[in-house]
This record gives structure tokens, C-alpha cells and sequence, in this order.
């Protein structure tokens, strides 16, 4: 019976980026119905580095296609050997990052394969897989089924728990890039400007502070302290990002990244719906507002109507002071 | 610059938490929302505009923008406002909802692409009903052609556009040479998110999409739009996604007030420890 493919997302110098375990999670849960076993396929300019790290996760094997053309992401020259190793596979799952999305729906048309994005849960049912997955904004979940024989997916980082190494030590083995087709030649990589911080990764830091539009120019000088007395990583709702306050890549939301640290706080977050559907499955959400009738306030376990302009300096002062 | 902007109409999102789930659990009741055009293909109408456009006077058109939407008669309602807003033909792929999905969507665009022959596909990165994220790249893929999904800016340059994306980590840059598929994020109708060739860099647009003035809704009623079947575009194609069950999330209940930030905090270290 075909297998399960894992699609690890690697940087370009050669490491496993974390949510690639997400994946591999994903995998996991889906192993009764893909004949018991899953395999890893990493591509990249200094993939076999990164295939090292992979070794160790119970893969039947970890396959490493590296090669100087595949050193920047582009969906063009990665779809087509994806797909020629993915077409003895029954699932092809990577994570749903910026890169996955733009990546495995190409891989599936490509392969002609059902696509189910963005996936909170899969299933098993007998010998069939059902992808479980937000729509509306996270407001229906609908389980889905695909009738094609390959089947492709990506999973929503913040629903599944990243891999841990289980021991062993799988195969690692080289496989060749496939030459790509005329779309590649007619896209270039220009460049990719990343935006330094020195706080946690939005998707993966226990906590989050989110601010929102109220703060207006002060976005960073206010929320900065507090994330530093938690530890946490700064978000932005969309109005935030909008007028400038934040770079994009902070929002939180439906179409933006999707969070569920154990603790979010919402700072001049009114709650829109996209932005509810980016958090609410934080375990412990805390809103900051001085209107009293916020939305955001219907789905925060604690919420403190006030200005925030003191509140946080105040709350982070708080924090200092039990923490000695 | 002729462009080709696929719509879809949806459940107006703003009020998606008002969907209901049908007796049945196998579909979605939006009884008493409005439809709306997805918003991010909204967004996609407003840069293919810009795009064929010198934005100093965007009432002459210097390019072609057609949009076209799949789905019953009603469906004509969301290419009428576009024709308004400024595009200038429209074609209906004739189809029921439930007989579509991303994999089949995407066949019947690349047959309406191969007969139409645009410089550009133009859409939305995702329609906000089954958030899927797919068309655009399954499109991109069954042409051949080169796609730069999630765009935040467009440039007009020789033969070729130039595309940053909101990627996690920053930002990316592509070079698309045309034709090519681009999808569009949140960010691409701020004011200096489309340049056309033509536009002058200084320019800034208004914040947003533009709307249709009255007259213009009354002029789109005599512009062109044509009707096809999906069955001529994608002759044989089956559904291969299936949904069996819809349901709703747990619903997640407002917690307590708090007067201050010492019982904040109080609350956070010895009811919830999470500090």
C-alpha cells in the first residue's frame, strides 16, 4: 500500500524550520490508513544538512534532493520533483507556512490530487483518510473527503504538536531534481528582505501580545516592554498592519498567521472575526480595551476595560514586580 | 495588458459567524446573509484596474480587464458590480455551487485562459467561505505558467511584473515574465501597491477598492457578458473533494472582568497558571 510523504521546509542554510514537525505529526496520525509507514522529502541548495536533522523521526526514509537551482524556494522548480517522488505516495503532507501554501496546491495539480489546506485534524476511517478543516473564518469546520489516489494536504501548524525524535536512524537517500518546465524559466527570485526581531516566532511562542490600531505610532514602544516581561512574541491585528504600525508578516487573522499560544493577549483589539479566527484557539485569551462593548471581549477568558495607554505600562510593571 | 480576474460570490464574511449549519450536517445555511464578492478577489478586480490604467486617469482604459465567475444565474449580480467598477466584459461559467471545487475550478479557468489569451490571471489569494487557497496555483501549474501567490505590490516592467509577497519571516520578491498567475493578498489596494507602465511613480491611489458611480451601474447593465457551461470547459471532470459533515466549533464563553492589572495578574499566576 502507498505511503505518506512528508514535505520538510528547510532555510536556505540547511535547517529543519520547526514546522516541518508539524507535518510529520500530521503523518503520524494518518499512518493506519498509508500502510503503516511515512517517508521525508527534503529539497533545497543544502538539503542533505537538513536531511540529517530528519533521521530520527521514524521515517522509512528521508529523501534528500539538493541542488545550487533549488537553493531559493520557487514553487516552480519544486512542484515538479515533489510531485515525480510524490506519485508513488498515497498522501503528500507539508505544513501550511507561506511556503506550503504556495507549493502544494501546484504539487496536487500537478499530480492531478484532491487538496484539503489548512488542516486541523485528520482522520482514519478504515483504509480512508478524512481531513478535518476550518472554513468561515473558523466558524464551520467541514471533513472532508478526497477520491483522488493521490492525496495532498497541509496542516495548520498551530493544531498539531511538533515531532518529537522517536530514535532510530532512518536511510538517507539521494533523489534526482526533475527538470523543470517552462514556468521556471520565466520566474526569477529577486530577493527576500526578512524582518529582524528579537522575540519568539509568532507561530510557536507560548505567548502572544497582539496590539492593535488604538496604539497607533507607539505599536512597538508599548508592546515591546510587555513582551519582554512574558516573553512573548508580538502580533498585530489587521487595521494595525493596514495603517502601518506593523510589518505584515505580524498580522494575526484568518489570512494572516494563525496562533494558539497558551496566553494572547489582545491589547486595542476591537475583535473582527478575520482576527478572532487567527487566536481563538488560544487556551487563555486576555483583552485589553477601553470600550466596554468590544467584541473581542465575548471570547476573552479576562478582560480589563481601561485605557491602554496605562494599562500596559502598568501590567508590565505588575509582571517585574512579582517576578522579582 | 489584457487581464483575466476570476470572482467568486460569498456569504458576506462579515457576519460569518452567523453561518448555520443545515439539519442535514452535509451543508452550510447562510439564510439571511447577503452575498458578497469575495473580498480578496475584490481586491484582485481593483489591481487588475490599476494595472491597465494610468492612474492620473483611470477613466481611460488602457488595457482589457474580463472577469468571470462560476456558479447559477444569480452569479451575474457579482460581474454586473464588476463591470461598474470598471471591467470591461464578463463571462458566466453556468455551474451549481455544489458542483464545484478548487481542482475543478482551476480546469475550467485554464480552458477559459487557452481561448482568451490573457497577459495575466488576477485573483483573490483565498475566498473567505472554504478558505481553501488553491485556484491560483493549481491554475499556474496546468498552464505552465509562472505564479507569484499572496502579492502585497505589483510592478509593471517590460514584458514582466514584479511581485513582493508577505511570506513568513518578511518579505519576498518575484519577477513573473508574462503570462503568468498572481494571486493577491490584504496589502495590494494600499496606495502605492500597483504601478502600471503607465502610472507615474509618484502617484498615490486612494486607500481601497474603488466603487462604482451610478451611472456607471447603469452603463455595465449594456457591457458584454457570455455565458459558457462547465461541461465545455472541463468536459468529464468529476468532483474530487467531498465535504461529509459540516459542524461548528466549540463555542468559546466570555470570561470574567477584571478591575485591574493586579488581579490580571492575580488571575493569570493562580486560576489559570499560565505565568
Amino acid at each position: 500500500m502507498p505511503h505518506a510523504l512528508v514535505v520538510a521546509e528547510i532555510t536556505e542554510d540547511g535547517k529543519v524550520k520547526k514546522a516541518t514537525l508539524a507535518a510529520i505529526t500530521f503523518a503520524q496520525k494518518a499512518l493506519p490508513a498509508v500502510g503503516g509507514a511515512f517517508s521525508i522529502l527534503v529539497l533545497g541548495g543544502a538539503a542533505r544538512s537538513a536531511a540529517a536533522e530528519l533521521t530520527s523521526f521514524g521515517a522509512q526514509k528521508v529523501l534528500v534532493c539538493e541542488d545550487p537551482t533549488l537553493a531559493h524556494y520557487t514553487a516552480e522548480h519544486y512542484a515538479p520533483t515533489v510531485a515525480e517522488v510524490g506519485k508513488s505516495f498515497a498522501l503528500l503532507v507539508a505544513t501550511a507556512t507561506s511556503q506550503g501554501k504556495d507549493l502544494m496546491p501546484r504539487v496536487a495539480a500537478r499530480l492531478d490530487a484532491g487538496f484539503a489546506g489548512d488542516c486541523s485534524d485528520v482522520l482514519v476511517e478504515g483504509t480512508a483518510l478524512r481531513y478535518k478543516r476550518p472554513m468561515y473564518a473558523g466558524n464551520v469546520f467541514g471533513t472532508v473527503e478526497l477520491t483522488t489516489p493521490v492525496q495532498v494536504a497541509t496542516a495548520r501548524q498551530s493544531e498539531f504538536d511538533a515531532a518529537a525524535p522517536s530514535g532510530g536512524s532512518s536511510p538517507v537517500e539521494a533523489v534526482a531534481k526533475v527538470a523543470p518546465g517552462a514556468a521556471a524559466a520565466r520566474v526569477d527570485y529577486v530577493s527576500l528582505e526578512a524582518v529582524k526581531s528579537e522575540r519568539p516566532e509568532l507561530t510557536e511562542a507560548r505567548v502572544v501580545v497582539s496590539g492593535g490600531r488604538a496604539i497607533k505610532e507607539q505599536f512597538f514602544q508599548v508592546l515591546e516592554p510587555l513582551a519582554q516581561a512574558l516573553g512573548a512574541a508580538i502580533g498585530a491585528s489587521r487595521a494595525a498592519v493596514d495603517a502601518g504600525y506593523a510589518p505584515g508578516d505580524y498580522q494575526v487573522g484568518q489570512t494572516g498567521k494563525i496562533v494558539a499560544p497558551e496566553l494572547y493577549v489582545a491589547i486595542g483589539i476591537s475583535g473582527a472575526i478575520q482576527h478572532i479566527a487567527g487566536m481563538k484557539s488560544s487556551k487563555v485569551i486576555v483583552a485589553i480595551n477601553k470600550d466596554a462593548d468590544a467584541p473581542i471581549f465575548q471570547i476573552a477568558d479576562y478582560g480589563l476595560v481601561a485605557d491602554l495607554f496605562q494599562a500596559v505600562p502598568a501590567l508590565t510593571a505588575e509582571l517585574k514586580k512579582r517576578k522579582g | 495588458m489584457k487581464v483575466l480576474v476570476p470572482l467568486k460570490r460569498v456569504a458576506d464574511p462579515d457576519n460569518a459567524n452567523k453561518i448555520k449549519i443545515a439539519a442535514s450536517n452535509v451543508a452550510v445555511d447562510s439564510t439571511g446573509l447577503e452575498w458578497k464578492t469575495n473580498p480578496f478577489d475584490e481586491y484582485a478586480l481593483e489591481a487588475a484596474l490599476r494595472l491597465t490604467e494610468n492612474g492620473k486617469a483611470p477613466k481611460q482604459r488602457l488595457g482589457e480587464v474580463i472577469v468571470v465567475t462560476l456558479g447559477p444565474k444569480e452569479c451575474e449580480q457579482t460581474l454586473r458590480s464588476a463591470l461598474a467598477t470598471g471591467a470591461d466584459r464578463a463571462i458566466r461559467v453556468d455551474a451549481t455551487d455544489d458542483a464545484l471545487d478548487g481542482r475543478l475550478v482551476a480546469l475550467a479557468l485554464k480552458s477559459l485562459v487557452l481561448a482568451e489569451k490573457p497577459d495575466v490571471v488576477l485573483l483573490g489569494k483565498q475566498a473567505v467561505d472554504g478558505d481553501s487557497n488553491q485556484v491560483g496555483q493549481r491554475l499556474a501549474e496546468l498552464l505552465d505558467w509562472p505564479m507569484a501567490t499572496f502579492a502585497a505590490t505589483i510592478r509593471e516592467e517590460a514584458g514582466a511584473l514584479l511581485v513582493s509577497r508577505e511570506v513568513d519571516g518578511g518579505v519576498g520578491t518575484l519577477r513573473v515574465r508574462l503570462p503568468a498567475v498572481v494571486t493577491v493578498d490584504l496589502r495590494i489596494v494600499s496606495p502605492t501597491s500597483v504601478y502600471s507602465a503607465h502610472t507615474d511613480a509618484a502617484h498615490r491611489y486612494a486607500e481601497g477598492v474603488r466603487f462604482a458611480p451610478l451611472p456607471a451601474i447603469m452603463a455595465a447593465k449594456k457591457k458584454p457578458l457570455d455565458t459558457k457551461t462547465l461541461a465545455e470547459l472541463a468536459p468529464g471532470a468529476a468532483l474530487s473533494t467531498k465535504t461529509l459533515k459540516f459542524e461548528k466549533p466549540p463555542a468559546r464563553s466570555a470570561g470574567v472582568r477584571v478591575k485591574d492589572v493586579t488581579e490580571l495578574v492575580d488571575k493569570l499566576m493562580n486560576v489559570s497558571k499560565v505565568l
